[in-house]
């Protein structure tokens, strides 16, 4: 098998930019973002509430809320195809065939007076309009069984489903019609761990079977570092540190004062400790965001120059951080 | 047994009546807790864990058994004496934004408990105290007059358990107070009740599904699976040797963010929780459980001692 760093790239996304205009003013949820995804690889993206994760994946697809949500800048090339420059008829060929996504709250996306088969049949029927009802049947069965339901349950209705057997529903319906990506919004959030740990499971599975790349946002850098290749850590809008798994979950390595933060925060299951060590302070409010470097007013660390300006892209290898601690000085002469 | 617990159930059941039977949501509980320590309560959604909290602090009235506050058995008090014993029980919410009447500010808020039981005269005293508990919270005295839409989770938060101890609180259920906030504010509210506990002495029932959690905070866990306890032990015992299949399950699902677990197979186990309704006798467990044999289904099976205060309900540890 060949490795993920040989494989070509699916998904290339340069110097991003999307703003929200709302009534009090202009929300500034990504701001300069850079990844690209190859073929197969699965992409983390973390963050907490207001990073700006959500948004990301809404303009991949174009489906930011008309109006108030706009793609300002930059370029998010699917297959060599630059998305923020297709028409709308042409998004409506991509969405759900080559890039599919699964939402967070298994119990809001279903359509609750269709039947799980109906919604299965009609990702299939509106992407391959010239199946029979028969092939298009033999889809929905086949489909079922992969994600561990039994093609008989096809009749039954959203409600009839337990919250991780509708998790599965949403996640074959995103894989009917064999997407090149997926984008997994938070897909466990809403489940107990017994069944997030089925549903991972059957989703790695899958994605090796199909040779699928997949962006999966999360907050639980657990899933992270057992699921994902490559990991890229969001705040305020922009990437602060993005490297392998590897580079990531070594503490050897250094580390954004924010990701660090992350960490301190988790509660370990191996180790006791007396109090968690968690970034002080909170997010701050995309219309306003501080100068200089974004994390400046919760950042032990800062100095001058973190208020001035922002930083540059400090990388080594696979491994990038953006902090003025490793960007102007040599790596690891500044101690924090 | 404990030599003098602070709270104590026994046999405390609560079922509901349903249009498909009895549903049996807490059933049959034993626990006690000591003064100054934290029990937490673990298990999935639908476990009634939520229900058991609610019945100890009669929000809910128990179908039957005993809950014992500092000896006195509090199902039996009536209305006057249950409302003098409500300040002494509080509870802290898991939903920060559903919790809180979005037409009251953060005062009013903090006064009303205050006010329900009278317990200042005068504004001035009452208004003292409210700016004192919003100190105690780490909640800036500017944002008294705000309202709780004006707020983010966190801060949300801190007014909730401000309220909860206006009243100076010997108890306090803390239901799921962390799961609908962001790691970082997580951590942070996570401390602060730790912080109150080293120096009001409170004593916490802790209920989460995180088991990370879980086992930062209680000194003492009970895991619970369709309304029974199944393990019960001292906080890092159940961590280092977990008996229960269920426990062991529940352990092993959890991703943990550190390399040397990355591609190591994990214990799945199949299925999901059953129906709390009318359960059949025997292990409720069985149905999922990969060492099931006849005789999980054959009787009820009680907590059994394992050594040191370390209780587990499983035939794998009968004689």
């Amino acid at each position: 098998m060949k490795k993920i760093e040989d494989k070509e790239i699916l998904l290339n996304i340069e110097d991003l930019y999307v703003q929200y205009d709302t009534n009090e003013g202009t929300a500034y949820a990504v701001n300069g973002l850079n990844f690209s995804i190859r073929k197969g690889e699965t992409f983390g993206l973390v963050g907490e509430t207001g990073a700006g994760k959500t948004t990301t994946a809404l303009s991949i697809l174009k489906l930011l809320p008309q109006k108030v949500g706009k793609i300002t800048k930059g370029k998010i090339e699917f297959e060599g195809r630059d998305i923020v420059k297709l028409t709308e008829d042409n998004m409506r060929d991509i969405r759900g065939s080559h890039i599919s996504m699964i939402f967070q709250d298994p119990m809001s996306s279903l359509n609750p007076v269709l039947t799980v088969g109906d919604q299965i049949a009609e990702a299939i029927q509106t992407h391959h309009p010239d199946l029979s009802n028969d092939e298009v049947e033999a889809r929905v069965d086949s489909v079922l069984q992969l994600v561990g339901i039994p093609a008989s349950r096809k009749n039954e209705y959203p409600h009839q489903f337990s919250g991780g057997m509708k998790q599965r529903v949403v996640i074959a319906i995103a894989l009917v019609c064999e997407p090149k990506l997926l984008l997994a919004d938070e897909p466990t959030t809403a489940l107990d761990v017994t069944v997030q740990n089925q549903v991972l499971d059957m989703m790695s599975n899958l994605k090796r079977t199909f040779d699928t790349s997949m962006i999966l946002i999360t907050h639980d850098l657990g899933i992270v570092c057992q699921m994902c290749d490559n990991v890229a850590i969001m705040y305020a809008g922009e990437i602060i540190e993005m490297g392998s798994v590897y580079d990531i979950f070594d503490f050897d390595k250094p580390h954004h004062p924010y990701t660090k933060g992350l960490f301190g925060s988790l509660p370990s299951l191996q180790v006791d400790s007396n109090r968690l060590k968690p970034v002080s302070g909170l997010m701050p409010d995309p219309m306003d965001l501080p100068p200089g470097c974004r994390f400046n007013p919760r950042c032990e660390c800062c100095f001058d120059l973190c208020t001035k300006e922002a930083p540059s892209v400090f990388t080594n290898e696979t491994h990038s951080i953006k902090c003025h601690l490793y960007g102007k000085t040599k790596a690891g002469e500044i101690q924090c | 047994m404990l030599s003098n617990p602070l709270i104590q159930t026994t046999n405390l059941k609560k079922y509901f009546k349903t249009s498909s039977g009895m549903l049996h949501a807490v059933d049959d509980i034993n626990i006690s807790i000591e003064k100054g320590q934290t029990l937490g309560i673990v298990g999935e959604s639908g476990c009634g864990k939520s229900t058991l909290g609610r019945t100890i602090l009669r929000l809910l009235p128990a179908t039957s058994g005993n809950v014992y506050y500092e000896g006195k058995d509090i199902l039996t008090f009536n209305n006057a004496e249950m409302k003098a014993m409500r300040s002494k029980m509080q509870i802290i919410f898991q939903d920060p934004y559903a919790s809180l009447n979005p037409r009251l500010s953060i005062r009013q808020i903090i006064e009303e408990p205050l006010k329900v039981n009278k317990v200042f005269g005068d504004k001035a005293k009452s208004d003292k105290r409210i700016l004192e508990l919003m100190d105690i919270v780490g909640l800036a005295r500017r944002l008294a007059n705000s309202y709780p839409h004006e707020l983010d989770g966190g801060r949300r938060q801190r007014i909730g358990v401000a309220r909860t101890l206006a009243l100076n609180p010997n108890f306090i259920v803390c239901d799921e107070p962390v799961s609908a906030l962001d790691v970082s504010i997580q951590a942070q509210i996570l401390n602060l009740l730790m912080d109150l506990q080293d120096s009001m002495g409170f004593t916490y029932m802790f209920i989460t599904h995180d088991l990370s959690v879980v086992r930062h905070i209680s000194t003492h866990i009970a895991v619970m699976y369709l309304g029974q306890i199944v393990e019960y032990a001292k906080s890092h015992e159940l961590f280092d040797d977990p008996k229960h299949p269920y426990t062991k399950a529940l352990l092993s699902a959890i991703p943990i963010p550190d390399l040397a677990y990355r591609n190591k197979p994990r214990e799945l186990i199949k299925g999901e929780i059953t129906s709390p309704i009318d359960p059949k006798p025997g292990c409720r467990f069985a149905a999922r459980c990969p060492y099931v044999s006849d005789r999980c289904t054959a009787k009820n099976l009680s907590l059994r001692d394992v050594g040191s205060g370390h209780t587990v309900a499983c035939v794998l540890y009968e004689e």
